[in-house]
């Protein structure tokens, strides 16, 4: 008798073996938890990367000799990653945490060949059985930014320093557009696209051609404090992105947005511990610290403090969603009508633009 | 609206200007008959030495001939590597390049995240006060007026010294060179250093003028850019100094299109004119009359090894 092995047979074959194989719930083979991180940008970009960063150091402090955990910086979007995740994957990781949105597709097709490696996959839409999804509800901290920039602004004109044009981005803009005109209702908020997650000397000559077209308060959707060191020289306003800024912009910084991923990594890497581990969908926001707000600036006068300090108490608490209607579009036709709210299916396609918005 | 004017050309001479800085030096090292692909290393490694070296001494007099050193010394390890033991350019360089990102990420690691005074923009008494040519002409920093007075001392040494001549007699025909006596291969090591230093001054010029700080990565493929430009100037200093402000003004102009709205062109555009006209031009120097116009130095890239 012959056998006559066919890759179909085999495969069907492995995969009979893998189920009989596979082990109980919760029961996880013997060492350390092998956890990856894959960055778009270097860990120094003192933005994104950077944030997520924290977040991997917080699961090492915390986990210890229970955990090992590697980090792989710099990775581009696209086939690039896609090499880099398979590769992570091979090299025996659990859990693989792809932090950009670009590595969307990459990590779909690797997790398909990796059934049993867990993945995590930011600020994306693509679900699968190992493949969860998280993201941050920045739109509510830009909420929170806006009504800053709208009362600090005396030209009436915000800059916006933006990259790709993602529904990410644009429901930031939008965050931040209806909320500055909440407060002053001729507010213009101009936007520059970059199409690049980072690149100091252009987020800088964007910077500089926004204040240049009239803009006193700038804002970023880019990962360097390249923005914050023009609007310090010129004498404008701005704020941070992902991280604290400060220290590159005393006067201009107001706040920044933070991002803090440790409380959600934590909770991820205790459960795959502990065989907890299901795929998901998060989307946390100011609620649940994954968005935060950095000190304000000393100099931020008391009743502009008061109005932010507000929304935030008011989004925090649920009492204020910062897309409630009526909001127009840039043509001034109605979007949505008095006190609907958009949901967060549409939020995630977001391809409009409120009024107010030049881009 | 004057006023945005100038704020403007400020803008585009600060892009310009680590581009020209980069491309006039390896203008030099191709002029010798070498092709160093290692731009964008030496130009990381000299902003994140003349940023380190600003930090620690306090001064940025002493920050700028670091980057320069240390441009150089990156050049050095290429010109040994190509000149002396033969590697292929090509691939030397591209190494450089990728040696050069990784090594300026690990020497800046401490230093990211700490801000740097800005280059102090010279102001001439009188010159600089003067309406709109004042801070046109007399309100940049030392490293754009550095980076004007280089590209002339190049076009010069280059066209009028002897110097110059035996240096683009190694770049045209190595052989010829060195059978009537010239060392060819130290005038190509000098070439590179030269190169090296440019290109780092170049990348000082970004970490600590354009935006002052230092970033892992933070040229983001002006390197690239560079090199470029030295084809689309077709080895000729003063096209590559037109060139470097051209790149310079789409760039920004691109930006400013953005800003203004209601221009209906779309931005990508701008983004892909700089190097649709490198195509053209290309395109017209090497067609028809102009073709013996196109420059480039016959030893390019080749290696040379002495007879005797």
């Amino acid at each position: 008798m012959t056998f006559h092995i066919s890759r179909r047979t085999l495969l069907a074959g492995s995969t009979a073996t893998a189920a009989t194989l596979a082990l109980p719930r919760g029961a996880r083979a013997e060492g350390p938890l092998k956890v990856a991180y894959v960055y778009v940008g270097p860990i120094g970009d003192h933005g994104y990367s950077y944030s997520h960063d924290q977040g991997r150091k917080a699961v090492e402090v915390k986990f210890a000799d229970r955990v090992k955990v590697t980090y792989v910086e710099n990775v581009a979007e696209g086939p690039d990653s896609e090499r880099v995740i398979r590769q992570l994957a091979t090299a025996g990781n659990d859990l693989v945490f792809a932090t950009s949105f670009g590595f969307m597709n990459p990590t779909i097709r690797v997790a398909k060949q990796f059934p049993k490696v867990k993945f995590e996959h930011a600020t994306g839409y693509q679900k699968a059985s190992n493949v969860a999804i998280y993201n941050a509800r920045f739109y509510e901290g830009r909420a929170v930014i806006g009504t800053i920039a709208g009362l600090m602004s005396k030209t009436g004109v915000a800059g916006y320093v933006a990259s790709f044009p993602i529904p990410e981005v644009v429901m930031g803009i939008n965050a931040f557009t209806l909320a500055a005109r909440k407060v002053r209702p001729d507010m213009k908020v101009k936007v520059i696209w970059l199409n690049t997650w980072y690149d100091p000397g252009k987020e800088a000559d964007a910077a500089k051609a926004l204040m240049d077209g009239g803009a006193d308060v700038l804002v970023q959707h880019v990962d360097s404090p390249a923005t914050m060191q023009v609007a310090e020289s010129r004498g404008a306003y701005a704020f941070g992105q992902a991280s604290d800024m400060a220290r590159f912009a005393p006067k201009a910084h107001l706040t920044a947005l933070v991002n803090d991923w440790a409380p959600y990594y934590l909770e991820r890497v205790k459960q795959a511990l502990d065989g907890s581990w299901q795929s998901g969908d998060v989307w946390w926001g100011l609620k649940e610290g994954m968005v935060k707000l950095a000190p304000y600036n000393p100099a931020l006068p008391e009743n502009v403090r008061a109005a932010a300090d507000k929304v935030k108490a008011d989004i925090t608490s649920g009492a204020l969603h910062p897309f409630t209607g009526p909001i127009k579009d840039q043509k001034g036709s109605l979007r949505l009508a008095d006190g609907q709210r958009i949901g967060d299916a549409d939020l995630l396609k977001m391809d409009w633009f409120v009024e107010g918005v030049q881009s | 609206m004057i006023d945005t004017f100038v704020l403007v050309i400020a803008t585009v001479v600060a892009a310009a200007t680590p581009l020209l800085l980069a491309a006039t030096g390896e203008l030099v090292v191709e002029r010798a008959g070498v092709l160093n692909l290692g731009v964008e290393g030496m130009m990381l490694i000299g902003a994140v030495t003349g940023f380190a070296v600003t930090i620690a001494s306090g001064h940025a007099s002493l920050g700028i001939p670091a980057a320069a050193l240390a441009g150089a010394a990156t050049a050095l390890v290429f010109a040994v590597l190509t000149l002396t033991l033969m590697a292929n350019q090509v691939a030397t360089g591209l190494a450089l390049t990728i040696f050069g990102i990784g090594l300026s990420a690990l020497m800046g690691a401490s230093y990211v995240g700490t801000p740097v005074a800005p280059l102090p923009k010279l102001h001439l008494p009188g010159l600089s006060d003067l309406a709109v040519v004042g801070p046109l002409l007399f309100g940049h920093d030392a490293l754009v007026y550095l980076s004007v007075a280089l590209t002339i001392a190049v076009a010069w040494f280059l066209k009028h010294s002897h110097a110059g001549l035996v240096l683009r007699a190694v770049g045209e025909s190595a052989e010829s060179a060195h059978s009537i006596g010239h060392p060819v291969i130290a005038v190509r090591y000098l070439a590179c250093l030269f190169g090296g230093a440019m290109a780092g001054l170049g990348g000082a010029f970004l970490s600590l003028s354009y935006t002052p700080m230092w970033m892992e990565g933070m040229t983001a493929g002006r390197g690239w850019i560079a090199l470029a430009l030295v084809v689309f100037g077709a080895w000729r200093p003063w096209r590559v100094l037109a060139g470097a402000y051209l790149f310079g003004g789409v760039t920004i102009l691109e930006l400013h299109v953005q800003g203004a709205n209601g221009i209906g062109l779309p931005p990508q555009v701008f983004s892909m004119a700089p190097y649709l006209a490198t195509v053209a031009v290309l395109t017209v120097i090497s067609a028809g009359k102009w073709r013996g116009r196109l420059n480039a130095p016959a030893s390019l890239g080749k290696p040379f090894r002495p007879s005797v």
